[in-house]
């Protein structure tokens, strides 16, 4: 095989003109042959009255990059947009900044925020975690399994979300009493009101996390399935157990995949939660609407929830940065700098000191 | 590489090996409606190094598969040391190990795999340890000492703490070479080894796969690179549509194929590449 190579490049070398072996190696073939085209037997271009061009030295030239004048054209219209909402937002009395700030640390806003972080906590987690088990089920080989979880995410994610959660709270209306016991039978070993069991809280969560767990065990499947089947089968091979196998190997893997659409999903159920205001249960948004009810603060009010929203979503996505860095290990040749690092390292080359060091180098 | 074809370069294998005998009788596969192995029956004594090649398509890469388990055979059975692979006799009937236990019997089989499959998201020396800590409930200190032993033996101790993709194609093989050897395997299967590999890395994978074979682990080596399998084989056996067609020595092989299909196959690989 090295035969091979070694013809290809002897015949490059004699696609060159031969007049002119030194040029052949640093030029192209071809613009060697026009060269020698031109003036046959020139061995450089600096050869008197061979060219046709005068000879020149660049080399006390100094070097300007190119100007990009529509892109500052562009750079100054935005900048000017941005400040002009900037200045109305701040200006216009109407958007009473006051009242925002009054009602923005307010107990019961805190209160309302509080049970938002709750909802989105609890059913966030128990519906990735359920939908991991149903994304394994849907993956299995047994084909009871896979129509079990297909069912499943087919019937909650075609019911409106709202409709869940009224079912569930009006969960006594259609079975008294809940209980547990041998089916057919008079054996029962515990029974309970269903209005006790199901508060407003459960149904809420309940709601919110069988609802979460069909979206995200199809997100879960999607990232398993961009995994290489060489993975399960190497590591099989190896005897490495099947647990072991989903969650050392492929999950790690899958994660990539998953992560930005479960951070989309898990920022969706952040504002999604206050679909419980059906419920009449006081999270973020209900609580604001209450407000403003009875002072009639519309627009401030709902600023209150939006820069909480914002905050919240702020911080999610500074998270996601991080564990998508961390997931991406291995998976990209080098890690980029996180915005921290290269924070520093521009202080760093930027200091007052460094740049004693700079104007002495120039 | 010369013209001409001389004998096994590797002496006989040591006299010492006494583990991993394979023995692979009458083993029939097939998917779907197409059969792709037709009985096929070979032994491998201990310590052997046991050459397979032939057209694609032939069932090469399957029956390897089959000694593993990988790939459940239709008919016929293969064992290890005395040992069935995969099944347990009961009564007169042969039924399947439960994973766990087809798990236990793949620790003794090493497999490196032609796209090495390594684990991309773990350094070099995870994928070496991962196996023997959770396979073989080894120490993870033990586990990672004998894993940096392994490293060396390939010539990557260097770059222990490097990610696979980091790593050059030849460098891959072999962390994946020291992967299965981690586990201290009775023998070893080698999938195309050096078929993703650009020329120029393919010899430093053939260098230490050559170093295996006088070390007493029987290897199984599936590969289109005639003159290592001159060097390296005992044995090296023709497979064409799902069967043995012919095996021997190398030299009877390459010199003096006895059947028309081998000397065409030969015919079409061995000669460009002799040639070169
Ligand atoms: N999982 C599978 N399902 C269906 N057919 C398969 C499967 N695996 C292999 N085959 C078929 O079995 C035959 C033998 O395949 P195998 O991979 O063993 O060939 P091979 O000798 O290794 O070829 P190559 O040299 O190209 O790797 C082929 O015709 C292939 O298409
Ligand atoms: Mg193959």
């Amino acid at each position: 095989m090295s035969s091979a190579v070694t013809t290809v490049a002897q015949s490059a070398q004699q696609s060159a003109p031969e007049p002119a072996p030194a040029s052949a190696v640093a030029e192209s073939p071809t613009a060697a042959a026009a060269q020698s085209a031109a003036a046959p037997g020139a061995a450089a271009p600096a050869a008197p009255g061979a060219v046709d061009w005068p000879a020149a030295d660049y080399s006390g030239y100094k070097l300007v990059p190119a100007r990009h004048p529509w892109r500052w054209v562009g750079t100054v219209m935005v900048a000017l947009g941005v400040v002009a909402v900037a200045w109305s937002l701040a200006t216009n009395p109407r958007w009473e900044w006051g009242v925002v700030a009054q009602w923005f640390t307010a107990q019961s806003v805190v209160n309302g925020l509080v049970e938002t972080l709750k909802l989105t906590a609890i059913s966030g987690a128990l519906g990735f975690v359920l939908g991991f088990i149903l994304a394994l089920m849907r993956l299995s080989a047994s084909p009871l399994l896979v129509s079990v979880s297909w069912t499943f995410s087919w019937i909650f994610r075609s019911t409106p979300l709202l409709v869940q959660m009224l079912l569930w709270y009006n969960l006594g209306y259609l079975y008294e009493k809940i209980s547990l016991g041998i089916p057919f039978t008079d054996i029962r070993f515990f029974e309970v009101q269903t209005t006790t069991l199901i508060s407003q809280f459960a149904a809420a969560v309940l709601g919110l996390t069988l609802n979460q767990a069909a979206y995200s065990a199809e997100i879960i499947r999607g990232g398993i399935l961009s995994v290489d089947q060489g993975q399960l089968e190497a590591a099989a091979a190896l005897g490495i157990p099947a647990w072991r196998r989903s969650t050392r190997i492929v999950l790690p893997q899958a994660m990539r995949a998953i992560l930005p659409t479960a951070f989309n999903e898990i920022i969706g159920l952040v504002k999604g939660t206050s679909i419980v205001y059906v419920l009449a249960y006081s999270e973020l948004f209900y609580t604001v609407q209450v407000i403003y009810n009875r002072t009639q603060q519309v627009l401030p009010l709902l600023l209150v929830a939006t820069l909480w929203y914002v905050a919240i979503t702020s911080v999610l996505s500074v998270f996601q940065y991080y564990i998508e860095r961390h997931y991406s290990k291995g998976a990209v040749r080098n890690l980029p700098l996180t915005p921290l690092q290269k924070a520093r390292k521009f202080f760093a080359t930027h200091a007052p000191v460094n740049l004693d060091r700079a104007k002495e180098g120039r | 590489m010369s013209a001409v074809i001389e004998g096994p370069t590797t002496a006989a294998p040591a006299a010492a090996a006494t583990r991993g005998h394979v023995d692979i009788t009458n083993v029939r596969k097939s998917f779907g409606s197409t059969e792709v192995l037709k009985g096929v029956s070979l032994t491998v004594p201990p310590g052997g190094v046991a050459v397979i090649v032939g057209p694609s398509g032939s069932g090469k890469s399957t029956l390897l598969r089959t000694i593993n388990h990988l790939e459940k055979v239709d008919g016929g059975y293969i064992t290890i040391d005395g040992q069935l692979v995969g099944y347990q006799v009961r009564g007169n009937k042969l039924h399947e190990l439960r994973e766990k236990d087809i798990l236990k019997q793949r620790t003794d089989i090493g497999m490196v795999f032609q796209n090495f499959n390594l684990f991309p998201h773990l350094t070099a020396l995870e994928n070496v340890t991962e196996a023997p800590v959770v396979a073989l409930h080894r120490n993870k200190a033990e586990a990672r000492k004998r894993a940096l032993e392994l490293l060396d033996r390939v010539g990557l101790k260097d770059r222990a703490a490097a990610y696979p993709r980091q790593l050059s194609g030849g460098q891959q093989q072999r962390i994946a070479i020291a992967r299965a050897l981690a586990l201290d395997p009775k023998i070893l299967l080698f999938d195309e080894p050096t078929s993703a590999l650009d020329p120029e890395l393919v010899n430093e994978v053939l260098d230490v796969i050559r170093e295996l074979a006088t070390s007493g682990t029987t290897l199984i080596i599936v590969t289109h690179e005639m003159g290592f399998a001159r060097d390296v084989a005992d044995t090296v056996v023709f497979m064409d549509e799902g069967q043995i067609v012919e095996q021997g020595s190398p030299q009877e092989i390459f010199a003096n194929p006895r059947e028309p299909r081998t000397r065409s196959f030969f015919s079409k690989v061995i000669e460009p590449a002799f040639n070169i």
